[in-house]
């Protein structure tokens, strides 16, 4: 009786102390991280202003100025990556929920998205430096924009094909049995019920890669003038932000704040979009 | 029927021809979307391999390992990585990107794991869905973002109140001696790449977790187990081999993260004993000297940096989601 009821007892003791530093993990995690959430809001919100959207960067030591240039820079690069990763990526993506569904092939695809999605940004933009930096021999914004569009092909890809596939099969049935091509049916009809979920996937590839930094290093080196150019140096956002963080001037230090609040921004609301039509399901939010 | 005559309905539809090319077409066309995705490894391994030639000409396998080249002019050992002479070695790098991610691992996955055992046996329903939507958010923070935050607050914070802690308590053992107290080093790394690699350890490991079928908590349970009882024998003994695939997949984004590490490891191409030095990772070198790079070497060199970066997180990657897969049979995943 003894030891039955030392044991019982260590084993409650067990549960309840495991109990805790579950407890106690999860307020370690989730404290420090809201923590630095609200302290990027407060410190971002106290630089930005009218004048970051409008004004070019003035030169170093002087006050004042925004990052009108970075912003524009880089909805160029973002336009030139998701021409190229967006087309490609839904493809693929219709690849593998619709024609490719069990076959070996998908599979490895599949797989080889998956693991894409986890090499580091700054091989992409090795990559598109070899390709396109060193043949034209300059930098430009065009390079930039490759290597964020092959950065983007994984992730849409994958999310494409997961919002295809909730597509039931009824619809594709229905549509056949109408005497509709194949190729009709796929665009039209399936693709089109999956739409609202596919567009959220390119908004969440979107605002991925509209972070990224290290691929724009060396392909689109940055520029300090208003530029649109696809052929030449474009500022960035990121960029921006990463040089003038690791700057000694307070005024930079204060617009890359508010750099960093736009950009969070852009995710939030990405993310939230994201849940949002998950959460309503693809066919009710079918055209 | 008579065959002579054709009904309007079959006249309509013959007219109308069939759509078989077009089908054709546009299957051959999605193929080759989908193929994209190995054109895409098999660009970057080539266009990699053919840069980083001259680097491999010039050292080898020893690139990887070379010791610091004898400086004659001084009399003494130069560095590992000396673009002015020529002298490459990738070492110092490697060093810090192991030590870096290995430390942050041993910081992140016991949190990350205690996480994840509470939002899935243990949290209260209603809070369920928003950790579950902060863990994501947090999840898709720029790494530059990271990055920010942490020098402007993390590094004053170590530097004014942690390290000297750590050397205080932990300086016997020889691996915090701080000569040159800015704060930067591999432990501040070492933490952000921690608070990184957070959200994905934990998020792949609750769906691991939740993949583990019902019927296994309530036989356990029904033998008369503890919650915890329950959840190590029935859940994490099930889930053990998709949790180690989210610990490596934490690893593999660990070891490629580079613009947090960037900003806070000290950039110095050094190898020292104490965690509280200055060092850099594969990663951060690339990002530093790449775009001022002047000779041929140094810039191929640094794309061999590339090339091994690549490779390493390839494989890490590929177990991880191998790993991962084995537990969850392969139901297409969430993008992370």
């Amino acid at each position: 009786m003894g030891t039955t009821s030392f044991r019982s007892g260590f084993r409650a003791a067990t549960d309840r102390a495991v109990s805790g530093l579950a407890i106690l993990a999860t307020v370690l995690v989730i404290v420090p991280l809201i923590a630095i959430f609200v302290y990027l809001l407060i410190m971002g919100a106290r630089s930005l202003n009218l004048a970051f959207f409008l004004q070019n960067p003035v030169p170093e030591g002087e006050s004042g100025g925004g990052m009108a240039n970075a912003i524009v820079g880089s909805a160029v690069l973002l336009g030139i990556a998701s021409a190229i990763g967006v087309p490609i990526g839904i493809g693929a993506g219709i690849y593998l929920a619709e024609f490719g569904r069990g076959t070996k092939l998908a599979t490895a695809i599949r797989f080889t998205a998956d693991v894409l999605n986890g090499v580091p940004s700054i091989v992409m933009g090795l990559a598109a430096y070899s390709l396109i930096v060193v043949p034209q021999g300059h930098f430009s914004a065009f390079s930039g924009g490759v290597a964020l569009g092959i950065m983007m092909i994984p992730t849409v890809a994958r999310t494409s094909e997961e919002m295809l596939l909730m597509v039931p099969n009824t619809i594709r049935e229905a549509a056949l049995g109408l005497g509709l091509p194949n190729w009709r049916s796929v665009l039209s009809i399936t693709v089109k019920t999956a739409s609202p979920g596919i567009i959220t996937g390119c908004m969440l590839a979107f605002a991925r890669v509209a972070g990224e930094t290290a691929p724009l290093i060396f392909t689109a080196l940055g520029n300090s003038f208003w530029s649109t150019d696809p052929n030449r140096p474009i500022e960035a956002l990121p960029l921006q932000i990463w040089v003038y963080a690791t700057g000694p001037y307070e005024d930079q230090h204060r617009l890359a704040w508010a750099g960093a609040l736009v950009l969070i921004a852009l995710i939030v609301i990405a993310v939230s979009l994201v849940r949002y039509v998950a959460s309503r399901g693809v066919l009710k939010g079918a055209s | 029927m008579p065959r002579s005559e054709d009904s309007a309905v079959r006249k309509f539809l013959m007219s109308r021809g069939n759509s078989a090319f077009a089908d054709r077409a546009f299957h051959a066309l999605m193929v080759i979307c989908g193929l994209s995705i190995f054109g895409i490894v098999l660009l970057i391994l080539s266009e990699l391999m053919l840069r980083s030639g001259l680097a491999w000409h010039n050292f080898g396998l020893h690139f990887f390992f070379l010791p610091p080249a004898h400086d004659s002019n001084l009399g003494q050992t130069g560095s590992y990585w000396d673009p002015v002479n020529g002298h490459f070695s990738a070492l110092p790098f490697i060093y810090g990107t192991l030590v870096s991610s290995l430390l942050s691992l041993l910081i992140a996955v016991p949190l990350a794991i205690g996480l994840a055992i509470f939002l899935t046996e243990m949290c209260p329903k209603v809070l369920r869905g928003p950790l579950a939507f902060v863990t994501e958010l947090l999840a898709a923070i720029p790494s530059i973002i990271y990055g920010l935050w942490a020098v402007f607050v993390l590094v004053p914070l170590l530097r004014e109140y942690v390290n000297p802690f750590l050397v205080k308590y932990l300086g016997w053992t020889k691996l915090f001696v701080d000569d040159n107290p800015t704060g930067l080093g591999y432990v501040a790394a070492a933490v952000i790449l921690a608070i990184m690699i957070l959200p994905i350890i934990s998020s792949l490991t609750r769906e691991v977790m939740t993949a583990v079928p019902h019927s296994q908590r309530e036989a356990v349970l029904a033998l008369g187990a503890t919650r915890w009882e329950m959840i190590r024998m029935g859940v994490l003994r099930n889930a053990r081999i998709g949790i180690v695939g989210a610990v490596i997949l934490g690893l593999g984004r660990a070891l490629g993260e580079t613009m947090a590490v960037t900003m806070v490891i000290g950039n110095t191409p050094e190898i020292s004993k104490s965690l509280l030095s200055n060092g850099s990772s594969m990663a951060s070198v690339i990002a530093n000297e790449f775009s001022e790079a002047v000779s041929d070497l140094h810039r191929s060199s640094l794309i061999e940096i590339g090339l091994a970066l690549f490779i390493v997180t390839i494989i890490v990657n590929a177990i991880a989601r191998l790993l991962v897969w084995a537990v969850t049979r392969g139901t297409p995943a969430s993008a992370h």
